[in-house]
């Protein structure tokens, strides 16, 4: 059973007097949803508008799925910028799965799980600070991926790493989508969206452009923003 | 015998008095020193378990009137110590609301006198550090779930670095302050006499030479406590480096 | 938890018998109650509690109930602390007396006038710096009541720096800014930073200096220690007692003059 799917009813995002974002749209559960723009577009503030962490002006979020308390753990979050808490690797991971009920020998052994399945097991006890930038956003990945959720918001999660580290994360992301979480990301990078994305919503200034399918977005573009983006020119949004 | 035996030949070098006080472990001063420490590292203990979470929750939590509970701790930590003094003596007075506990002129007055001094230093700089953390982690723990008791607990903990070094704050307020301690104390000898309140009467009594020298110990005692806490903080961890 | 066992195990806040004894910083600074207290401890296991305030403060705190026994000087405020119902009985312990000290080079030429109500009176018409107890200390009451006896009003004189202050406190700052000041002399005597200062008015009758020694009344203040406080008074008066102040001594001097009486006086 599942929350999605997610609604967003007439949502318009304000702040002092400027609309930095509307849409009325709907996710359903499935392959990666993937919301693409340049800077500025509007992405970061959806992700989030999505996820609970911030509350639209007008409009509303709805979970038309299986809705009960739980619907904020059965979703998970990854930041453009992992935030690692003060302690070991293995202790960020325990951390979220305390709030989500493990005790004792199911906590143990879900992160040592974990830990296996984003290739970190030999850092378990290093303080997560001293981990790469690389080596840091898999452990995020890892400690969302351990509470299990019906949907994985993630926020330009490769923008600050370099292509080594793209790879193994974008792995991780695949990883975790055939586990059966479906996958929302927000990304400026067109070859990461070509790669992860099924499902394409276009974002510029703050509205909804276009959508489609990722086969049908990359070939036959709609919009003249949408074209110009995929051609590289320029598009200051502000 | 009670009191300091200053030399006859009246050997006016602080520096090397300090040094023979301390080398011959001088009774009065092994006294004076280890009630010292007690009275304010007790006081340091209890209003760090008192303002650490209290920063803490101010930090995250929102609630009406908060700018202002704010502005009003900050403002708390101007607070005289010699006006505290002058309250904690009234309100413990035999003819003060809590005079029948009779804890007046004791140890136990000096350290709530001091806990009431230092607990909003250390509950202002707890909020202040515990914001500054809360802004980098706020996302990342409403994304996880966590609760509001939650979150304050994570943020004691992961800013125990910097939270230590605001109980040192709190310690170097209580360890030098002279007129809470007086006035609520009494400055009986072998009793409630502290390294400050003796500094003060031997000054009184024109031993200004002891007096510095005991002046000079007291500096090196709150060196020393601190280098010890700093000690403590960097092994505790080791990779803590700030962003 | 752990701070509640701190707490009690910590030596002084054990159970053994324990004064309260409000006292003066004369008799504090001048270092008696540290030659005498420790023989009445020995022989009784009573700890004395001195606290060293002035005659006006320690009266207060006893009405308020926080001393058990007084030791002050100044004779009037006695009496009408103890007609009021906040003493027991007086009872004359010691005497000395009061100096007037000032600066070697004697601006006021106070020496001269030998008589302290006349020494006042130069220090006046000089307007000669001179530094005041003022904190309702015996002292500070025997030092008003010279003023009065020269039918001098000396507040708001630039010259009156009325400090607030204990007797060492004040004679710091008597040297530092080369005032005159009255003091006791037992203080004076221990004093070890007396400078260019010296003693410029001495053994003058009025300059007489009386001790009393008074138990709190456990009537009015049921919780004080009338037991201990008894005990301590008769030791106090008793020849052991006695003897002890007159052995007490400063660079070879005795300074405190035991007086006591069978009889007591009121």
């Amino acid at each position: 059973m599942t929350i999605l799917p997610l609604v967003l009813e007439k949502i318009v995002y304000q702040i002092g007097g400027r609309t930095l974002l509307k849409c009325n749209l709907e996710i359903e559960s499935g392959p990666a949803t993937v919301i693409l723009g340049p800077n500025g577009a509007g992405k970061s503030i959806f992700l989030r508008i999505c996820h609970g962490l911030l509350r639209p002006s007008e409009g509303r979020i709805l979970w038309l799925g299986q809705r009960d308390e739980n619907t904020q753990l059965k979703q998970a979050m990854v930041f453009q910028k992992p935030v690692m808490l003060r302690r070991s690797v293995a202790a960020n991971i325990a951390f979220g799965l305390r709030l989500h009920g493990f005790r004792g020998e199911k906590q143990d052994h879900r992160v040592q799980e974990t830990l296996d399945r984003i290739g970190l097991q030999k850092f378990a006890q290093r303080a997560a600070y001293s981990l790469s930038g690389g080596e840091q956003q898999r452990l995020a990945l890892g400690r969302a991926w351990a509470l299990n959720p019906d949907v994985l918001f993630l926020d330009e999660p490769t923008a600050n790493l370099d292509p080594g580290s793209t790879a193994a994360v974008e792995s991780l992301i695949e990883d975790i989508q055939d586990a059966g979480t479906k996958i929302v990301m927000t990304t400026h990078d067109l070859g990461q969206a070509k790669r992860l994305g099924h499902d394409i919503i276009f974002l510029y200034q703050g509205s909804l452009l276009e959508r489609a399918p990722a086969d049908k977005f990359f070939t036959e573009p709609e919009s003249p923003e949408a074209k110009g983006f995929m051609e590289g020119a320029l598009f200051w949004s502000r | 015998m009670a009191g300091f035996s200053s030399p006859v030949n009246g050997s006016a070098n602080p520096l090397s008095m300090a040094l023979d006080l301390i080398i011959s472990f001088d009774p009065n001063l092994v006294e004076i020193v280890a009630l010292s420490l007690y009275v304010s590292l007790t006081a340091v203990l209890i209003a760090g378990v008192i303002g650490l979470p209290l920063g803490a929750a101010l930090a995250v939590m929102r609630f009406p009137g908060r700018k202002c509970a704010i502005i009003f701790l900050n403002a708390l930590m101007g607070l005289p110590p010699v006006f505290i003094g002058l309250t904690v003596y009234v309100v413990l007075s035999r003819s003060g609301p809590l005079g029948a506990l009779g804890i007046l002129f004791t140890p136990t007055a000096m350290i709530i006198a001091q806990t009431i001094l230092i607990t909003p230093i250390i509950a202002a700089l707890s909020r202040q550090i515990c914001e500054a953390l809360y802004e980098i982690y706020r996302e990342q723990l409403r994304s996880l779930g966590a609760k509001s008791g939650n979150i304050i607990l994570t943020l004691l903990w992961d800013a125990r670095v910097a939270l230590l070094t605001a109980m040192m704050a709190g310690f170097g307020r209580a360890i030098a302050e002279v007129g809470a301690v007086f006035i609520v104390g009494g400055n009986i000898a072998h009793f409630t006499r502290v390294m400050t309140t003796a500094i003060a009467l031997e000054t009184s009594k024109g031993n200004l030479a002891l007096a510095m020298a005991l002046g000079l110990i007291l500096v090196l005692l709150a060196v020393g406590v601190n280098a010890a806490a700093s000690l403590l903080g960097v092994s505790a961890d080791l990779s803590d480096r700030t962003r | 938890m752990a701070v509640a066992i701190i707490f009690f195990s910590y030596p002084g806040s054990s159970k053994a018998e324990s004064l309260i004894l409000a006292s003066t910083t004369s008799t504090e600074n001048s270092g008696l109650f540290n030659f005498v207290l420790p023989k009445f401890e020995k022989a009784t296991d009573i700890t004395v509690r001195v606290i060293a305030s002035g005659t006006g403060q320690a009266l207060r705190m006893a009405e308020n109930g926080d001393a058990d026994v007084l030791i002050v000087h100044h004779p009037e405020s006695e009496k009408k602390f103890v007609a009021d119902g906040f003493g027991v009985q007086r009872h004359l312990l010691m005497y000395n007396d009061f100096i007037i000290v000032g600066p070697k080079a004697d601006p006021a030429r106070v020496r001269i006038s030998g008589r302290a109500i006349s020494a006042f009176a130069a220090i006046s018409s000089k307007s000669a710096l001179f530094a005041s107890r003022g904190d309702e200390s015996g002292t500070h009451k025997s030092e008003n009541d010279l003023w009065r006896a020269a039918r001098i009003d000396p507040k708001g004189a630039r010259w009156y720096l009325s400090l607030g202050a204990g007797m060492g406190a004040v004679l710091n700052t008597a040297i530092g800014m080369n005032a005159y000041t009255l003091s006791d002399r037992a203080t004076w005597a221990a004093f070890r930073n007396k400078a260019e200062h010296t003693i410029l008015v001495e053994k003058d009758p009025v300059l007489f200096n009386q001790y009393s020694v008074i138990m709190v009344n456990p009537r009015r203040h049921p919780h004080v220690n009338a037991e201990a406080a008894a005990r301590f008074i008769e030791w106090l008066l008793s020849e052991t007692g006695q003897n002890l102040i007159r052995e007490f001594q400063i660079h070879g001097e005795q300074m405190f003059f035991p007086n006591a009486r069978v009889a007591t006086s009121n």
